[in-house]
């Protein structure tokens, strides 16, 4: 089956992200196709290669870009993006900056889209 | 999108009040650009979302932007369904009129058969 | 139509409202913050032995474990991981009650 996942909420601040990436790898190990997955709100924030928590912690960001290095599409909202200061140079590799035109398409394209947010 | 692709019904289920978070200000973006796409769009206020509604509204000393007038295009924007949810505003101790727009009023009792009939549901 | 909830039912509504509108026979998922739901000897022990009566309930294992309350799950309260949550979407349509 195809999903698309859509994320709400910052890293680390709530646990929107952790949720969702545990989704991912699950459908990912049972062979479902992830058609993309969209970051709105707060959760932009997700993917700035900025962040540097401690060594003892999940590197966030960098767990999406792997995620995004299987091909999978991540987009972040540019309208959602630019109100919080991420722009192209700041985030990870393996993501994007687009419209919400995206998350209309891969909603549109999706057999379920799942909600990750507050 | 091209008319081959499929029309997909896609329902904006709204349960936020408007200044405490974002999340209704940034949802009611997600429905002006959607609206610019061919789907077939509708539209839920329930829970706090009805609050969002509320006439009168005025955030000039909060300095931010005071966006309640905005919803009254979203039928411009092709979102031509949009309900209340009658529990919604009675446990607010609203009424229909004093909102800024005039949805049809369902009971919330309605509200499943509605999330049924959809492809998408979105939450803001 | 599954129902997701991720809220403590203690300060939050959101758990009152997916009981109000999922229909009878809707699976329901709690995760993050919704697991508290499933503790016995809550002030919502009612609604959720309803809900329980009436709707498959799940609960994410991992959330439970975390905040350190598996052995005051209700009964009936079905502990599940990512992989039995990932089914669950597969087989119906979702909503967040977020």
């Amino acid at each position: 089956m195809k999903f698309s996942i859509l994320i709400l909420e910052g890293p680390y601040h709530h646990e929107a992200g952790d949720s969702a990436y545990r989704f991912v790898e699950a459908a990912l190990r049972k062979g479902h196709e992830i058609r993309g997955i969209f970051f709105y709100h707060d959760g932009v924030y997700n993917v700035t290669k900025l962040m540097e928590p401690p060594s003892d912690d999940r590197n966030i960001a960098k767990r999406w870009s792997e995620i995004g290095a299987k091909g999978i599409d991540i987009v972040v909202c540019i309208a959602a993006a630019k109100r919080r200061g991420i722009t192209p140079e700041i985030i990870v590799p393996n993501t994007r900056i687009s419209g919400l035109g995206q998350l209309l398409e891969m909603a549109v394209d999706s057999d379920r889209l799942v909600t990750f947010g507050d | 999108m091209s008319d081959e692709e499929k029309v997909s019904k896609i329902m904006f289920v709204n349960r936020r009040a408007p200044h405490g978070s974002i999340y209704a200000y940034e949802g009611l973006e997600v429905k002006l650009i959607m609206g610019a796409f061919d789907q077939d769009l509708s539209a839920i206020f329930m829970d706090d979302a009805v609050l969002a509604l509320k006439k009168g509204q005025d955030t000039s000393e909060l300095g931010v932007k005071e966006f309640s007038a905005t919803f009254r295009v979203l039928e411009d924007y092709g979102i031509e369904k949009i309900y209340v949810v009658e529990e919604s505003l009675k446990e607010r101790g609203l009424s229909v009129d004093e909102l800024v727009i005039q949805p049809e009023v369902i009971p919330i009792s309605k509200v499943a058969e509605l999330m049924e009939q959809q492809d998408v549901l979105l939450s803001f | 139509m599954l129902h997701t909830v991720n809220k403590s039912p203690f300060i939050f509504r959101n758990f009152e409202s997916c009981a109000r509108v999922a229909k009878a026979e809707d699976p329901i998922m709690l995760y993050e913050d919704g697991v508290y739901a499933a503790m016995k000897g809550t002030s919502v022990e009612g609604l959720m032995k309803e809900m329980i009566a009436k709707h498959p309930v799940f609960a994410i294992r991992a959330d439970v474990k975390a905040r350190g309350i598996e052995e005051k799950i209700l009964e009936g309260v079905k502990l599940c991981d990512y992989d039995c949550f990932v089914d669950l979407v597969t087989q119906h349509k979702i909503f967040a009650w977020l």
